[in-house]
């Protein structure tokens, strides 16, 4: 490939203890891409993306990231102490100080503007994400990364704020890197499949990675349906009813 | 002539320091629910003391001293497989029992331990009065200059890591802020009642607070308030100044519960 990554993990492997949970992962998130990270519970997947923004030592391989590249990142869940006031405006604003306009910005395009004001410990789930989404598009990020961005929403919820992720990497341009266990949904919608345990199975396209004998073995051939609702999307156009 | 003459003034001029910035600290224990953290480096300054009396040295290098240590401990021994309120209860009581027995091998004068365990503020000398204040404004700077990390780094740690926030910098920050406060407030309300000035205000400010500056602002007064009126009431009615403070304060967290419950119900 001619294009260079935004960022490209070499060898990467962290241990904890003296367990190795990532075992020599190699990674590559090319501009304006979607690539998802798929693998059992405990196979790594949250420790890659913590590896990857820098929040935990590596016992050997690089990181590469392209020169002055903003990252967007979204963990898993967040939860602020309730004795904490805090509100979604101020959320936005910390640690780096924030316009009202670029708040406003960031919110509208989660499409959650009107809890600007709200205090985020009492928001529903959905919306503490779309909040969260907000503060990673702050500063025009090149990549996102997303830990299973959709746990506890329910399957419309989910289905709402894929759709919305993959609105908003066609209009802001930027990557996507997320965690996901929602096979259906990656196949439908990643450019860039890694199926991860502890070490990298296979990795490709979603048609190459769902008919490799290494992702069978993990998800068994159950998923076969999500190839077929693959294909049946991009041969047919979608009508509304 | 001058206020710090009098006994009084002097008392009340350390009292309201250590209430100023218990008060914010104590709202970062509250949000990262550090409790026990506080009781554990407040009563390892117990063993401070006994050092400082060993060694000759002022009670408050003593306290700040063991205070760090504890602090240390605490890291180094995280993720070992204890839960960590077992561990920092096993510290805390362990430092205050050693530190006791430590006192009590330290030969010469009689020492007097309620001192040390309900502070003294009634005999705080000039000196005093202004370590506590270097003290106090020290802590504050640290505080303000590094107020929006510290924010970050305690809502969450992967967030604070994105945005090129060192969480662990910023536990560092807290724990030497931790460790001069207990350095200077043992003195002033002994080393068993810190973890009162640093809970309860901000535990009372929570309710009326909606950002986390106006918690902060809201604790320093109701800390101010209480030192000032626990030392009148104590002078009052010739009761220990430590816990008449810490009385106020209490009163003040019942009042505010009371207060919010027949008010409005969210």
């Amino acid at each position: 490939m001619s294009e260079l990554p935004l960022i490209q993990a070499h060898s990467l492997s962290v241990k904890r203890g003296n367990k190795l949970i990532l075992d020599q992962v190699n990674l590559s998130v090319f501009s304006g891409e979607i690539t998802t990270v798929v693998g059992p519970n405990g196979s790594g997947k949250s420790t890659l993306l913590k590896a990857l923004i820098g929040g935990l030592p590596l016992s050997s391989g690089n990181v590469k990231k392209k020169a002055s590249l903003r990252v967007g990142y979204l963990p898993q869940t967040v939860n602020i102490d309730p004795t904490l006031p805090l509100s979604v405006e101020r959320l936005l604003s910390l640690p780096n100080r924030i316009s009202k306009q670029q708040s406003d910005a960031a919110l509208d395009e989660a499409g959650v503007l009107d809890v600007a004001k709200s205090q985020f410990t009492e928001l529903s789930g959905g919306q503490r994400q779309r909040v969260l989404l907000a503060r990673a598009l702050l500063g025009k990020p090149d990549v996102v990364l997303l830990d299973e961005p959709t746990q506890g929403l329910d399957q419309p919820g989910s289905a709402a704020f894929y759709r919305q992720i993959d609105d908003i990497r066609q209009r802001v341009g930027c990557a996507i890197l997320m965690v996901s266990h929602e096979l259906h949904v990656v196949m439908a919608s990643s450019d860039h499949v890694v199926c991860l345990n502890g070490h990298v199975c296979c990795a490709g396209r979603p048609e190459q990675v769902a008919t490799a004998p290494e992702y069978r073995a993990l998800f068994g051939s159950g998923t076969q349906g999500a190839l077929a609702l693959y294909r049946h999307e991009h041969t047919h156009h979608h009508h509304d009813h | 002539m001058n206020v710090l003459d009098d006994f009084l003034w002097r008392a009340a001029i350390a009292g309201v320091g250590v209430a100023v910035i218990a008060a914010p600290l104590g709202c970062f224990v509250v949000w990262r629910r550090m409790a026990y953290f506080g009781d554990a480096t407040a009563h390892a300054a117990i063993l401070g003391v006994a050092l400082s009396l060993a060694l000759e040295v002022s009670i408050l290098l003593g306290a700040l001293a063991m205070a760090l240590v504890m602090a240390m401990s605490v890291s180094a021994m995280r993720g070992r497989g204890y839960a960590m309120d077992t561990l920092l209860g096993v510290l805390a009581h362990s430092a205050l029992a050693f530190g006791l027995v430590a006192i009590s091998f330290v030969s010469g004068v009689r020492v007097d331990l309620t001192a040390y365990l309900f502070g003294d503020i009634l005999t705080v000398t000039k000196t005093d009065v202004l370590s506590i204040w270097v003290g106090v404004l020290l802590v504050l700077s640290l505080l303000v200059w590094r107020w929006r990390r510290l924010l970050i780094a305690t809502i969450d740690e992967e967030l604070a890591q994105a945005s090129g926030v060192n969480p662990r910098t910023e536990h560092w920050v807290l724990t030497l802020a931790l460790a001069v406060v207990v350095g200077v407030a043992i003195k002033v309300v002994g080393a068993l009642l810190i973890g009162a000035l640093l809970l309860i205000p901000a535990a009372t400010a929570r309710r009326f607070a909606g950002t986390p500056e106006s918690m902060a602002m809201l604790a320093v007064g109701v800390g101010a308030v209480s030192a000032v009126s626990g030392l009148g009431l104590s002078w009052r009615f010739d009761t220990p100044a430590g816990p008449s403070i810490v009385c106020v304060i209490a009163v003040l967290f019942l009042l505010s519960a009371l207060f919010v419950k027949s008010g409005k119900s969210s």
